[in-house]
């Protein structure tokens, strides 16, 4: 930035991979520590490195480094039926399977032209917010940790979790892995029992966003360790194409929902929380209001829900070729924008499957993030980010 | 007042641990193995090979069609096809699976085998506890390991196998009455004279198209007779 950052890039050694100047000056005394945060530091989220360069405690340069979890998913993918794809895109975000199953039904429909029926989407609408829930329920939980509240919120926020995927198993038949959507519905029917469930689940739940808003909202140590760090300015928010929580925390009224009203968003009555600062408290507050208006979303689709078949009967599950040409379909997944981009060339395998990852896009302003703040914010700030390596890496 | 937010906190996690002293909610823990949760009917894990009637190589549903081996994702199935045909526990002479291997190390529990199968002849177990100390050979299973009763599945997944048997036993319904219909008209065919199965109108010829080889068995048996 400033006229003497060639100087210092020459002072002191440069490590290779390195190639420009740091961004902010270390104070010239002393030398800098390189510091390897990762792939097996505790605080990653997985396999992930942070290659940080300490002036003190001072973060100078940070250079992300991911890859450790890369499964070539997009390549063995073109190799693959549309259909054999679907389970591979659980194992994306494994934390939120559900969203990923969605855009990727979403983007085969859009390069098809198969019609989804209601009962269908109202399914499918339900599904994405209680994952919208348990996706911001464990993002807190996992910061909290990151501050060094060791344990107790986040067992809070996964006793929440864990009725959620109980429901999740009694559907789809996994917690997890759950390969529930198909091109054209959704693979079973949910029955009057599993909704009455679903409302039971969901009238316990604002309670349990009272208690974390108890527990940490007004807590002085959260909010000491968490306001004014790792500000993210709006402008640079838009320029590196964040999306999702993060962006909006900046400040940015941009939600997928409300842009591309895909699905059946349309119908339903929410409001997109906006930050003011874009810093680490405005991130774990922005992912708490929206668990409560996921509730109000679930709410209005649990009365509504209308009665018929959740497959097109049209549909072919496999064994079908979408006419030449490309697709892309996105949804506001709970990281922020999840695209599935396909080009067809007639054949039963897609020619080019390619993933537009929240959580990796996301990542791309950690260092602006960073600099200039201590280790222990970087564990914080990186923590906000919420990040799952198995969409990062793919 | 400062820390006046943390004592409110720390009074929510006292409300908690309190709690899960008297309210089973809060109290979430279940002490595996000894305790354990009721199953859940949906969950799957692994897949098994139906088949019906006492005899797992009789009663196979499988006919080695390969769909399930082609459609598996991580290619998990192995088959060969045999090279003779067996009847099916219907009386119907198929081809069976000489070979059928999965290698559940490899599995990952999607469910796509039994979504493509047309024979309902695969369904998905949930029996998950499946260690053992050869990890190679223990984690290998052919068709003898993976054949299941009808049985079983109904008691693993009552409801869907409930469905599958009533589908099955309406195909079955509607494959009797089209044979006895093939039979009543093979019959027929031999009861008439030769010469006046040999038509010209095309109605006649297509119905003598599909028949053929049920009035060569009638000829045959009549021979034989």
């Amino acid at each position: 930035m400033s006229s003497s950052a060639t100087d210092i890039s020459v002072d002191l050694a440069k490590p290779p991979g390195w190639n420009r100047p740091p961004l902010i000056e270390p104070d010239g005394e002393g030398e800098l520590l390189e510091l390897a945060m990762g792939p097996h530091h505790p605080s990653t989220h997985g396999v992930f490195r942070m290659d940080v360069a300490l002036d003190g405690e001072r973060v100078i340069r940070l250079k992300p480094v991911f890859g450790y979890l890369h499964r070539n998913h997009e390549k063995l993918a073109e190799g693959m039926s549309y259909l054999a794809s679907m389970p591979f895109t659980d194992r994306l975000d494994y934390m939120c399977p559900l969203t990923n199953n969605w855009a990727y039904a979403l983007a085969v429909e859009k390069l098809t032209g198969q019609e989804v029926p209601e009962r269908a989407e109202y399914l499918r609408v339900i599904l994405g917010e209680l994952t919208r829930v348990v996706n911001h329920a464990s993002a807190i939980g996992f910061l909290t940790q990151e501050m060094g509240a060791s344990g107790t919120p986040l067992m809070y926020a996964f006793r929440e979790r864990e009725k959620i995927l109980d429901l999740f198993e009694a559907l789809t038949g996994a917690r997890m892995m759950v390969n529930y959507m198909r091109f054209g519905g959704c693979r079973v029917d949910a029955t009057p029992a599993w909704l009455a469930g679903v409302r039971k689940v969901l009238d316990g739940l604002p309670k349990f966003a009272d208690e974390f808003e108890n527990l940490l909202c007004s807590n002085e140590i959260v909010m000491a360790r968490a306001q004014g760090v790792g500000i993210l300015r709006p402008e640079l928010a838009v320029n590196a194409g964040i999306t999702g929580p993060m962006l909006r925390a900046s400040g940015v009224n941009y939600d997928i929902r409300k842009v591309d009203k895909y699905g059946i968003y349309d119908r339903f009555k929410f409001r997109v929380p906006l930050g003011d600062h874009g810093d680490v408290y405005d991130r774990f507050m922005i992912r708490l209001l929206e668990m409560r208006e996921s509730f109000g979303i679930i709410d209005q689709a649990l009365k509504d829900i209308p009665g018929g078949p959740v497959m097109d009967p049209k549909a072919k599950v496999r064994g079908f070729r979408p006419k030449a040409g490309e697709a892309y379909g996105r949804i506001e997944g709970p990281k922020g924008e999840l695209g599935f981009y396909l080009i067809s060339d007639g054949g039963p395998n897609p020619y080019r499957y390619r993933i537009r990852p929240p959580s990796l896009i996301n990542l791309t302003v950690l260092e602006d993030m960073c600099l200039g703040s201590n280790v222990a914010d970087v564990v914080l700030i990186f923590g906000s980010v919420d990040i799952v390596l198995g969409e990062v890496d793919r | 007042m400062l820390g006046e937010g943390i004592l409110k906190g720390l009074g929510e996690t006292a409300r908690n641990f309190a709690g899960s002293f008297v309210s089973a909610e809060r109290l979430t823990t279940v002490q595996y193995p000894e305790e354990r949760i009721a199953p859940i009917e949906a969950t799957r894990d692994f897949p098994f090979l139906v088949y019906d009637g006492e005899d797992w190589q009789a009663g196979m549903r499988c006919v080695a069609c390969q769909i399930c081996e082609k459609e598996c994702p991580p290619k998990c199935i192995y088959i060969v096809k045999s090279t003779d045909k067996k009847p099916d526990a219907l009386g119907k002479p198929q081809i069976y699976p000489a070979r059928f291997d999965i290698d559940i190390s490899v599995c990952m529990s999607c469910q796509i085998c039994v979504e493509v199968c047309p024979f309902e002849a695969i369904k998905m177990d949930t029996e998950f506890e499946l260690s053992t100390t050869d990890r190679f050979g223990g984690l290998l299973y052919d068709k003898k390991e993976l054949s299941k009763s009808n049985e079983h599945y109904h008691k693993v997944h009552p409801t869907e196998a409930a469905e599958v048997d009533a589908r099955l036993a309406e195909e079955k319904v509607k494959a009797d009455a089209k044979a006895k219909a093939v039979a009543a008209a093979a019959a027929a065919k031999a009861a008439a004279p030769p010469a006046a199965a040999k038509p010209a109108t095309p109605a006649v010829e297509k119905a003598a198209v599909v028949a053929p080889i049920p009035a060569a068995k009638a000829v045959e048996e009549e021979t034989k007779g």
